[in-house]
Formats: structure tokens, sequence, C-alpha cells
């Protein structure tokens, strides 16, 4: 449209003479300035190992989500001991989830190709994480390997996530560290179950989002 | 370029809307509610955190450094999301961003569109420019479907309907979702939006958000929610339209780092809100088929010309401002009568009207500076209202009834009075003498007569001492000896 890129050109001049900005840029000023941005936060983790976990955990339980721990060859049967709890059968996986972390006697369906209506009918959808926050106990999910499509651990009413000790940091700024390399990927940083307080500042678990969400953390 | 558009202004000023609000028990006793559990949430979490000046300092820095390169960064970010198979539209004001979005909708030939909050599209009055066309935009997001159901307006732009409590939500749900039975307990009345919602977002095919973050160095695009509703409509719809300020680019990724922090926790009161969803573009097999980034100006681009007003593009919307500001706590946000409420919407609101509407609202502050207090960038408020302040007065001064009005003549005999020594002295002894007829005897002046009755309405002034402390120093060099009882005398009168 015609309109448009005149309005671009306009807008962009706009700034422009309201900053007073050169016709030029000069991008290695504008480098040496960002690069000067002041960085005094905390960006490496300060605790490990047990205490990481711990406070992962801690973190998890607050926002009312679920946490079991399990060695990695119990992957399955915590599994089973999860979602029999529940009574879920029906329960959505992306493609690529490895085969050893299903257990016998449930439905897995393979639902990256299925439509938000299908999705709907699942009762619920097992899958991995990306890297996962301790400070913030939040689990990261990208489209990449066990983790699906973002409609998987969106539609149907319950999460379950595996997650590994060795993806959990603790601060914030590692875990982008960690995702820079996949950063155009879809990214969704999930915190405990879908919540509202827009009524009377009530917490309120699940409106729109899964209302449970258990982490099953493998070490 | 063209004036800008705004939505539902209207033309009383903020001391008579809040005078009508302030009427209103139940509504301060809602908002009062709402900011108090907020705080008490916010200031608990940013204690927790040791660095968090540090993050602030970062906030602002990467923000204030956004705003120096805007052009740069816009056209990085519509490169990369343009690469990365997004669209990018450029709308100077509110007609043209109405515009590339209905027509957008109308190639899809859709009726309905599901949206995900988002202040850009109360701005440009987005809902009602699409039902004039026959489009039914149904708000997602709990507290803005108790809005929109309520035929009601915003007012707090992190929680919308915190005016209303659990009886009159259930209230609205009960006519408008025709469920005579629904129970008033919280739980109750999230359960009947997500089952009235789900049908929507299994249907609809179009979904129109706004956008807390841009990333230029790869087109990313960061929407912050709790509940859902947004990645319901920015993951299952073919289509998804973002209507997004241009001063709400970043430049890196990484940015995200600090911001990601900040936000949630001065928003909301939590280390990090339910929902975080970043992405760039389409990606085959996950989300929309089709993605449009709408880059809004409307006024914006002319408030980075000048250094104390520029800061105001800082903004994250986190609305801590309103939550901790004394004026806020009273009237709520509907006496702003404007789509930003609060400190924050105090001096963006009047700045995005070239300073032609809203100009009452940079007297709505005390000035007592908590808003800056608790800015995660680090916007200096009070410094931009007063900025601003000054604004209106040059502005007043250049009409004839501004020039001959009671506070510029008012103002400018002050500055001729205390330009010159001899002036003040004699201003001091004229009011020495004046003051006697409204004095009370208790040394006090209880009422001021006419234009500064105002003064008096709601505290005593005191009288002007016998002896003006210059008389008493020129009396003391005069006499050539230290303190005498005169002068003490004359100080006691104080």
């Amino acid at each position: 449209m015609a309109s448009e890129s005149e309005a671009r050109g306009a807008i962009l001049s706009s700034i422009r003479s309201a900053l007073r900005a050169p016709a030029e840029h000069d991008d290695g000023a504008r480098q040496a300035e960002y690069e000067g941005l002041p960085r005094g936060y905390k960006r490496a983790a300060t605790l490990q190992g047990e205490a990481l976990l711990a406070l992962f955990t801690h973190r998890l339980i607050e926002y009312d989500a679920g946490v079991a721990r399990v060695p990695r060859a119990q992957i399955a049967d915590a599994v089973a001991r999860l979602l029999g709890k529940r009574g879920l059968k029906r329960i959505a996986i992306a493609d690529d989830l490895p085969a050893e972390w299903l257990p016998c006697g449930f439905q897995f369906e393979k639902a990256s190709a299925f439509g938000a209506q299908q999705l709907d009918e699942l009762e619920g959808a097992l899958t991995g994480c990306a890297v996962a926050i301790a400070e913030t106990g939040t689990i990261v999910l990208q489209n990449a390997a066990a983790q699906g499509p973002r409609s998987l651990s969106l539609v149907p009413d319950y999460h379950l996530c595996v997650v590994f000790a060795a993806q959990v940091v603790e601060t914030v700024p590692e875990c982008f560290a960690r995702l820079d390399a996949t950063a155009a990927l879809p990214t969704t940083f999930i915190s405990g179950p879908s919540a509202t307080a827009d009524i009377e500042m009530t917490r309120i678990k699940g409106v729109h989002g899964p209302r449970f969400l258990d982490v099953l953390m493998v070490e | 370029m063209s004036a800008p558009e705004h939505s539902h202004f209207s033309s009383r000023n903020f001391p008579e809307a809040a005078k009508e609000l302030l009427a209103d028990s139940q509504l301060r006793k809602n908002v009062r509610h709402a900011t108090d559990v907020i705080q008490a949430k916010r200031n608990r979490v940013v204690a927790e955190l040791p660095d968090w000046e540090a993050l602030r300092d970062a906030g602002s820095g990467i923000r204030a450094h956004a705003l120096a390169h805007l052009d740069h960064y816009l056209a990085e970010f519509e490169q990369n999301c343009t690469r990365a198979g997004g669209q990018v539209h450029w709308a100077r004001d509110a007609a043209e961003a109405n515009r590339i979005i209905l027509g957008l909708i109308q190639r899809h030939e859709a009726k309905e569109v599901i949206k995900i909050k988002t202040m850009t599209s109360e701005e440009i009055g987005l809902n009602g420019n699409l039902e004039a066309h026959g489009i039914r935009a149904h708000e997602t997001d709990l507290a803005e479907l108790i809005v929109q159901l309520g035929h009601d307006k915003p007012s707090h732009f992190v929680v919308p309907a915190l005016h209303k409590n659990r009886q009159q939500v259930r209230a609205i749900f009960q006519r408008e979702m025709h469920l005579p039975e629904l129970g008033d307990k919280p739980e109750d009345l999230c359960a009947a939006a997500r089952t009235y919602l789900r049908e929507k977002y299994l249907r609809i095919k179009v979904a129109v958000s706004g956008a807390n973050f841009l990333v230029a160095e790869n087109g990313a695009v960061c929407i912050v929610e709790s509940e859902g509703n947004g990645r319901m409509c920015l993951t299952l719809p073919d289509v998804l339209i973002s209507l997004v300020g241009i001063e709400k680019v970043i430049p890196r990724f990484r940015d995200l780092e600090v911001l990601l922090q900040t936000l949630p926790r001065s928003a909301t009161g939590e280390r990090m809100n339910p929902y975080n969803s970043i992405w760039t573009g389409v990606h085959a097999g996950d989300g929309p088929k089709e993605f449009h980034v709408v880059l809004l100006d409307n006024g914006r681009s002319p408030i980075l010309a000048e250094a104390e007003a520029r800061q105001t593009l800082k903004c994250i919307r986190c609305a801590a401002c309103l939550n901790v500001c004394p004026v806020y706590h009273q009237t709520g946000g509907h006496a702003y009568e404007s789509v930003y409420a609060g400190p924050i919407g105090a001096i963006l609101t009047p700045q995005l009207h070239s300073m032609e509407e809203g100009r009452s609202l940079p007297y709505a502050s005390s000035l007592c500076g908590a808003c800056y207090e608790v800015c995660p960038v680090k916007i200096n408020i009070p410094e931009v209202l007063i900025h601003l302040r000054g604004k209106v007065v040059e502005q007043d001064q250049k009409t004839l009834g501004g020039k001959l009005g009671f506070w510029n003549i008012g103002m400018q005999a002050a500055a001729f009075v205390f330009e010159s020594a001899n002036r003040l002295s004699m201003a001091q002894h004229l009011g020495q003498m004046g003051q006697k007829v409204v004095v009370s005897k208790n040394g006090f002046i209880e009422r001021l007569p006419l234009m500064l009755s105002g003064w008096t309405q709601t505290r005593d002034l005191k009288a002007l001492p016998a002896q003006s402390f210059r008389d008493w120093w020129a009396q003391r060099e005069s006499s050539g000896s230290r303190p005498t009882n005169t002068a003490k005398e004359g100080r006691r009168g104080e």
C-alpha cells in the first residue's frame, strides 16, 4: 500500500528530527554505547547441585505445581503413577518424545499435527523442556526436542513436564544465555498453572491454560 | 504528520471527574483493596532480589538507549521480523492503524476476532471501529471481559477491572452469559469465563494483540500474561495481528533477561508471571500462518524531542506507579478520563495529545515521588510532571484569556515583587497592614477572600509576623549590637 510506505517514511523522519539524529548512522558509536550500558545485576549462579534443585522445587510448590523426583531409569514408572493418580488416559505428546518415557496402559497421541479441537479432546500433555529457572520456578518450552508445538502444553487441562537436573539454572540471565542460540524458535515461559488475580486480587488457578501442572525432576 | 486521534476522551478535567468518583465509596474500597494487595506482594518479591537497583539501572539504560536510536532499532526489527515471515505495517495515527487492521480482518472475511488485552487498541478505539464495520471483537483477558460485558471502561492497565468486586462481576456474567445460577466465588466466575471463551478460541480464526517487547536483533515479539488467554490467541488462530507502540522495541534478545525480571515483580508482585510467549514471524506447524505487526506512532515520536519528556517512553506498563500513588489510591483510574491512568498516564496522555488534551493531568499529583521510587525503568515522573506544568503555563500565556487570567497576573505580580528587595519589603509592610481584616484571634488566617480561598479551604495560614526577618536584620545591623529584646519580641510573633 502506497500510504503505508509513506507512513513508514513519515514516522522514521519524525523520529529522526525529534532525536536530531544525523543522516548517517554511526554504527560503531551506537554499538559502543550499547556495550557500555550498566549490567551490574546478578548474572551467574551462586547455588549448585542439591541447593539449586531444592530452590526450584520450593518455588514450583509455591505456584501450586506438583513436583516429583526420580532417577532417569524410572521416568516411565513415575509418569504412570502421576497420570494414574489423576485418572488420565489420553495424553498428547510431541512426535519425538523419547519412547522410554512412556509407560504401558495409556493412550499417547502424537499430537503435533492435531488441530486445537482434537487437542481439546485429550486429557493432558506430556513434554520435556528446554531449560528451567530455579529462582522463579519457571520451565521454558521451545518448539524443539520432546516439546512439540505451543498448543500442546496449552489446550489440554493437565501438563506433565519432564525436567532434567542439568537443565535447571538458577537465574533468569543464565536462562537467556542458554536460549540465545535457539532464540528464533517459538518459546514459552511457564511459571505454575494458568492463573488470574483479576477478581479481588484472589489468585485462582487455571483460567484458560492447563489448570494442573506437574514437574517430574530427573536426576 | 496529522494530529493524533484517541478514543473515549472527555472534556472534563481531572478535578471535576475525581470529585464525582470520590463519592463512590464502593469503588474507593475496591481500588484501595486491590492496590494494597499488589503493593504488598510487589514489595515482598522486590526485597528478595539484592540486585534490584542494578536491575533498575540496567532496565533504564536499555530503554533509554533504544529510544535514543529508535529509528535504527525499528528498521532492524522490521527487517528481521520480515525475514522470519512476519509482515510489518506502519501507522502514523489511530485512523491509519484502524484502517490497516480492518483491512486485514476483512481480507480474511472474519466477522469475529479474539483479543488479548492491549492498551494500544484502547488508545485507537479499535473495538468500536470494528463494531461499526460489523466485526465483533471478543476480549479474552478475564478483567477485560468483565469490562467489556459490563459496558464499562478499564481503570488500571494490569488489572483493568479492579474497581469491581465479586458480586458486581457475578451480576455482569449472570446477565451477559445467561447464567442465572452462577455463584460469586472467584472460582465460579473464572470457570464461567473459561467455558464462555474456550468455544471462541477453538472457532475464531483471527486474533488481535499488543506486545510487551519487540526485539530488534531477531525480530522477536514478547507477550507477558497470566491466564493463558494470550497463548490461546497467539497460537490457535490462523492470523495474528499485533498492534504495538513504536517505543516498545529493545535492542537484543538478551535484554529480556532484565525486563522479564523487573516487569512481573513490579506489575503483579510475582517472581515470574505464569506465561511469557516469545516468537519470531511464523513457524511452520506451530501457531498462526500469517503474522502482522502494526507499528503505531500516534503522537509518540514528537515526545522524543526533549530529554525530560523522552523518558516517558521508557515505560514498560507495569502500573507499579498507579498502585503506589496516593492520588490514584483515592480516585481510581476513571478520574483520569484517559486510556492511561495514574502517574504515568498523567505524563503520557497530555504528551500523546500534543498538550491539547489532558492538560489538568500533570497537576493530578502531589509530587511525592513514590512513583519514581518504584519505577522499574527509573522514569523520573515528578520531573516530567513539573516540566509539563511549565508547558501548560507557557501555552496559557500565549492566549489572551491566559494572559489576563488570575493566575498569570498573580504570578507575574509575584515575580515582579520578588525581583527587588525594596518591592518585597513594601509588599510585606502592605501585607502586615492589610491582613488585619482576615487574621483570627488565634493568629491564623482561616479564610482568604475570593480567588485565594482555595488555599484556606483545607488549611489555616499563619499570619505575617509584626516584624519581618529582614526588618529585624536591618535594625540589628544599624544598632550595631547583638540581638535586643525588641528583636526577640519581634521574632516571638512568628
